[in-house]
């Protein structure tokens, strides 16, 4: 790891700890209805989305009709951005003529966006016209990270309340979640962006007169277009030169905004932030990393101060962070040692500075002005929270360093997590902790005063089960099935990867990929509609039911045999129960698809 | 809980209406006259003009195969190189034959045309958007002796370009030094053409 490797991760932790802790007060007094300043100028358009829409938000919901809310909105989401995919070729603002989107890609899109997942499937460029980027694709970046900020604020008023049913209302979470924290930031944030050089236009795209013509190999087409293909069932091709580059821009800024701080890492563009049109320059970069994790790392702040200790939020917070820089730190130095096939090759990887300098290290995927450092950061980041934007290509990272993503998304997103989903999905994991010490020790456990009985205990379970069993059983199945097995773009050992990967992704609702494997097929559109799906809302519920049946109970007096849950053995304790969880379910799967191409690349 | 789902489905369906059109019409077009107020040229993709003629954008690099220009990282867009309406990456896994024989390939040939010695490593592997703009500092520097000859400029002339093109860390900290291959392969036309008069 060279020197400006550390000084970069050093200084984006510091900033964004520091940027954590104003903003998760802000936000613990936006859920708690008091006065947040941004009131003063959006009080007026909250009550007005009240009335237009005929709520009552003052009325406090249980937690069943908190689920049907939740289910309700999503289920018109789905809905909606379906028909504005299949109907946009006759809608308005499409200045390039883009086609309906085919059925299956549809569906899984409605469900990637509506999830908070985003994963994509389809080349953003050349697939979304820019109403249905804008009015489908980044509504649903608000919409999903709001709805799953209103769950975590359920579950923490479960927490800290005690002998009601009563866990606040689904619309009021949403409105203040999207009006008061995700729009603010977001206009923020884009205006940085475009000063940075990312475009926000509605022209279409420009076209430049290339300095130098080029000579390619364009493939030939039949008179119905498709591919024309020679004896060995290769593509035919034919020289062409071309002479112009087209330059697909748009309403770029506005959505790379809030993809980034709402965990959502849905792009613009095709290759996501590693087009320089999303990402131009390192403080772009720097900007859109701080994003990624701002907000799940507030929010555990926001967390300490409703439950009236502000220390459990800083051993949650602690607990991520520990996770975080270790497997961040592998990630780093197996992508700067490089790939010794190429060494062999004579290419140079050895990290420089100075007159000559060049960042070295596995650069296929990877951008010059992000380097290793910037690559890695992003890659850990990225799949720490469930955001799923890519800055660099992690399908061409080393084995190891490809490995570090794919633990970070099966540990079940609850490193920082998704915004709201993650922490909820770490609190969980703070209640099997407590169950476990209290088996130690022999006692009931407790968590912030309220006794963790069976029915937490069968929910707590079904929230850490179900996305394994989804990876796992998901993965089993295509590599059983013949066409999901042939959308590997990789051979041998890799290509299986590179399944594990993509359904690792999907049911954790993060949204990366091994960008190789050809997503766009029935089998992956729709399974992993499934597994996204599934993935959020058997997740949600059964928070939910916790959330419900701890704020019935009322608060056991702390004792002498209560078990601190601010302390550092707690934060070790809640380290070992996450890692225990994911290293047993996965490290077979692991050992068959990253660790045995490490063998294999370093054994050649 | 049917029947209260039921009863949601009004402000559900309401809410998600009016957020969307709060979300996804208002705040995008607010922000696209914002930004054209505040910083046109960026807005609309930092166009680079030669001319009177658009030649580029300033942050999307362009295919250079030419000896007498600074060539680029290799782009993986198919079937054009750095193709800007459908940015892509290789894809390919660090153990794939296929890459390895790409990267051979392009070793051998930037071997045959800058000597034998060390390649720098972004020079024989495909940048992750096809579209990059930039090489390292260390890539210019390994190029000016083949540009030189090829150009029939001064080496010295040739490496105090490249020295006036290197982009430091931003902020001294962020991200890595770097070279925008289309900004100095303009400002190598004009030097040639300015020798040539």
């Amino acid at each position: 790891m060279t020197g400006n490797a550390l000084l970069q991760i050093a200084l984006y932790l510091a900033v964004l700890l520091g940027l954590a802790w104003p903003l998760g007060a802000y936000m613990a007094r936006v859920y708690a209805g008091r006065p947040c300043g941004l009131d003063r100028l959006l009080g007026p358009v909250e009550r007005c989305l009240y009335r237009l829409c005929g709520l009552d938000a003052d009325r406090e919901m249980d937690w069943k009709a908190y689920v049907a809310s939740l289910m309700a909105f999503t289920g018109f989401s789905i809905l909606l951005l379906y028909l504005q995919q299949r109907l946009q070729a006759v809608l308005p603002l499409n200045p390039d003529g883009l086609a309906a989107v085919a059925p299956d890609l549809a569906l899984n899109t409605a469900v990637s966006f509506s999830t908070n997942t985003n994963w994509q499937a389809y080349g953003g460029e050349t697939t979304m016209s820019y109403l249905t980027q804008m009015l489908g694709l980044t509504s649903h970046n608000f919409l999903s990270a709001a709805a799953g900020m209103a769950v975590l604020a359920a579950l923490i008023r479960g927490l800290s309340r005690r002998e009601t049913q009563n866990l606040g209302n689904f619309w009021k979470d949403l409105t203040r979640s999207t009006l008061y924290v995700l729009l603010p930031l977001s206009v923020v944030l884009a205006l940085l962006l475009v000063w940075q050089g990312v475009p926000q236009t509605f022209q279409g795209a420009a076209t430049a007169t290339l300095l130098e013509p080029t000579d390619y190999d364009s493939p030939v087409k039949d008179a119905s277009g498709a591919p024309v293909l020679d004896a060995a069932g290769k593509a035919q091709t034919e020289p062409a030169t071309m002479t112009e580059q087209t330059i697909a821009r748009g309403p770029v800024a506005s959505q790379v905004a809030i993809k980034q701080l709402g965990t959502n890492g849905g792009g613009f563009f095709n290759v996501n932030s590693a087009h320089p049109f999303e990402n131009p320059t390192p403080l772009s970069n720097f900007l859109e990393l701080l994003s990624i994790l701002l907000l799940p790392a507030a929010l555990c702040i926001t967390f300490g101060i409703m439950v009236a200790d502000r220390r459990q939020g800083a051993a949650v917070l602690a607990a991520m962070a520990v996770i975080f820089v270790v497997l961040l730190g592998a990630c780093v130095v197996a992508e700067q040692a490089g790939n010794p096939a190429l060494t062999r090759l004579g290419a140079d990887q050895a990290a420089a500075e100075g007159a000559r300098a060049q960042a070295g290290g596995n650069m296929e995927g990877k951008e010059v002005r992000f380097g290793i450092a910037g690559s890695t950061l992003w890659a850990t980041a990225t799949t720490a929270a469930s955001n799923g934007s890519v800055n660099a290509m992690h399908d061409s990272f080393t084995p190891l360093g490809g490995l570090v993503p794919m633990l970070l998304m099966q540990l079940g997103e609850v490193v920082f997590g998704g915004v709201g989903s993650g922490l909820y999905g770490m609190l969980v994991f703070a209640v099997v902790a407590v169950f476990v010490a209290g088996l130690m020790v022999g006692r009931t456990p407790e968590y912030l005063g309220k006794k963790i009985e069976p029915f937490e205990m069968k929910m707590a379970s079904l929230v850490i089960l179900i996305p394994p069993f989804l990876v796992l059983m998901a993965t089993a199945w295509a590599v059983l099935v013949p066409s999901a097995k042939a959308a590997v773009a990789n051979p041998g050992i890799h290509g299986f990867s590179e399944i594990l990967y993509a359904f690792s992704s999907m049911a954790n609702n993060n949204g990366s990929a091994f960008a190789g494997l050809s997503a766009n097929a029935p089998f992956y559109d729709l399974v992993g509609a499934a597994c996204m799906f599934l993935g959020r809302f058997w997740l949600a519920v059964p928070v939910l039911a916790i959330a419900g049946s701890l704020g019935a109970k009322r608060i056991v007096p702390q004792g002498p045999g209560t078990l601190p849950t601010h302390t550092p053995l707690f934060v070790g304790l809640l380290v070992a129960v996450v890692l225990v969880v994911g290293a047993l379910t996965f490290i077979p799967a692991l050992a068959l698809g990253p660790v045995a191409e490490h063998l294999a690349m370093i054994g050649r | 809980m049917f029947s209260e789902a039921l009863r949601q489905c009004r402000p559900a369906f309401l809410m998600l209406v009016v957020l969307t059109l709060l979300t996804g019409g208002a705040y995008p077009v607010v922000m696209t006259g914002l930004a054209g107020l505040l910083f046109p040229d960026q807005a609309g993709g930092s166009l680079v003009e030669k001319n009177g003629q658009v030649v580029g954008s300033a942050l999307i690099g362009q295919p250079f195969a030419e000896a007498a220009h600074f060539q680029g990282r290799p782009s993986a867009t198919a079937p054009k190189p750095y193709d800007a309406s459908a940015s892509s990456g290789s894809n390919l896994g660090p153990t794939n034959p296929d890459f390895l024989d790409a990267a051979a390939g392009r070793a051998a040939a930037l071997r045959r045309d800058n000597g034998d010695g060390p390649v720098p490593v972004e020079l024989v592997t495909a940048s992750g958007s096809g579209l990059d703009p930039h090489i390292s500092p260390a890539a210019a520097y390994y190029q000016v002796p083949r540009v030189a000859r090829a150009t029939g400029l001064d080496p010295a002339v040739v490496r105090d370009l490249v020295a006036r093109h290197v982009a430091g860390r931003q902020l001294g900290v962020l991200g890595e030094s770097r070279v925008n291959v289309l900004a100095l392969n303009l400002a190598l036309d004009a030097l040639a053409g300015q020798e040539r008069k």
